[in-house]
């Protein structure tokens, strides 16, 4: 559903990586795998059509993101580094908030459940300034499952979370993709996958050189 | 489009009723810049009423200035302006509400005290009534263009600079005809041209502006 072809990413002068081509058809999970500063932020970037790509295309389902955005961003949920969490919003605020942005409108009881399948159940009034920092990447953890999204485009998902985050967060892709949906991530720690799961280097595609 | 709109709109007006003394900064601003004018200058009717127009329209301006970092600055930092952008929503709308959002906050508490201000400035009765009219039309223009200005200075850090290079010049017609019309109001003649005016560039601004702040949104994401 999501095919990459050949793409080309320039950061401040230096090639990061080039001619990057692969696909990920539904229920499937992809790890972007690569030392720091080889550019798996910026992939992740241009895959949810925040940075342009040097040249190259996204494609899904077969038509160019930036044609297609209405459909591509109704069915891609991405979290990247930054929490997007508001220091005064209470947790059901702050879920309602990123939900809002995606038109979906559930009534509490919904967000609540998920709330507590992150581990935040009792937490729905507090505001964010009260939050550790790995309670607020759980925060996110919620927004993700309920997002309806069928692309997960995660960036970094496991920072802040301790061993019981990791663990949700692990059995959660694996729900997703028995569920059809499908998953590109990038992590430094280890993610123990019950299920089949592919990588691409970004490092095969580097060049180290500076350009022109 | 709308639900996502009015959303947004209520999530920021939320956000500012919880962290109050960012929302009066602007107003305690003009309300300071007006109130000192009398005492570096001779309090006398004829001469405060000579640099009311002026005075006021300027320091609503500048207020409205400071204010804008704001804006975006919060999104920013902390993610959520990915979120915004990545909505199936149009960007456009989105911008909207949140400039509407602004201008609720700092536009129009600034035209509701402005009547108080003019009356400090001895400004006779259908002076303020136009004070206000064109203060009413002209702070959402302030707002709508300064938040293409933010919107490209969102990422650099200490912007303000380069913000003010930005959007001063393209404040200062906003500033002649809504000066001039209080002033004119203040000889008796009639304000319809200058109001006409203020009212052409806000449509102007309302079509046009959301369009470009989303645009220079998308190119400062994509650095």
């Amino acid at each position: 559903m999501l095919e990459i072809q050949s793409l080309e990413c320039v950061r401040d002068d230096r090639l990061l990586f080039s001619d990057l081509s692969f696909t990920l058809a539904e229920s499937e999970v992809l790890q972007i795998e690569g030392a720091n500063g080889c550019g798996k932020t910026s992939l992740l970037r241009i895959l949810c059509g925040l940075r342009l790509p040097e040249s190259g295309n996204i494609m899904w389902q077969g038509e160019s993101i930036q044609s297609n955005r209405e459909d591509y961003y109704a069915n891609m949920v991405y979290i990247g580094h930054l929490p997007c969490i508001k220091a005064d919003l209470t947790v059901l605020e702050n879920v309602r908030a990123l939900l809002d942005t995606r038109s979906l409108s559930l009534n509490n009881a919904v967000i609540e459940v998920e709330l507590a399948k992150v581990g935040l159940e009792s937490y729905e009034d507090v505001p964010g300034k009260a939050l550790s920092s790995g309670q607020r990447r759980r925060i996110l953890l919620a927004f993700v499952a309920l997002s309806k999204a069928s692309l997960w485009v995660l960036d970094e998902p496991l920072t802040a979370l301790d061993v019981q985050g990791v663990e949700l967060m692990e059995s959660m892709i694996v729900a997703h993709k028995r569920a059809g949906g499908s998953v590109i991530f990038t992590t430094h720690h280890g993610m123990q996958l019950d299920c089949e799961m592919r990588s691409v280097q970004l490092g095969d595609y580097a060049h180290a050189e500076l350009r022109e | 489009m709308l639900k996502a709109f009015y959303h947004l709109l209520i999530r920021d007006l939320r956000l500012a009723m919880r962290n109050r003394h960012e929302l009066v900064n602007p107003l305690i601003f003009f309300v300071l810049v007006v109130s000192l004018f009398p005492l570096a200058v001779t309090p006398t009717a004829e001469a405060l009423q000579a640099m009311a127009p002026g005075v006021i329209w300027v320091s609503a301006l500048l207020a409205v200035l400071l204010s804008l970092d704001r804006l975006f600055k919060q999104d920013y930092e902390d993610g959520s302006l990915d979120q915004l952008m990545l909505s199936p929503n149009p960007l456009m709308m989105l911008v909207f509400a949140k400039v509407a959002a602004h201008w609720l906050l700092t536009g129009l508490p600034l035209v509701i005290i402005a009547p108080l201000l003019g009356l400090f400035m001895s400004l006779p009765g259908e002076a303020i009534a136009v004070l206000v009219y064109s203060l009413l039309l002209g702070t959402p223009v302030l707002s709508l263009i300064g938040a293409i200005g933010v919107s490209l200075t969102v990422a650099v850090n200490r912007g303000g600079v380069l913000l003010s290079l930005i959007v001063l010049p393209l404040y200062i017609p906003i500033l002649i005809f809504g000066a001039n019309a209080v002033d004119v109001a203040m000889d008796g003649l009639s304000v319809k041209g200058q109001l006409m005016f203020l009212a052409a560039v806000l449509a102007l601004a309302v079509s046009l502006a959301p369009l470009a702040t989303a645009v220079a949104l998308r190119i400062t994401a994509s650095r």
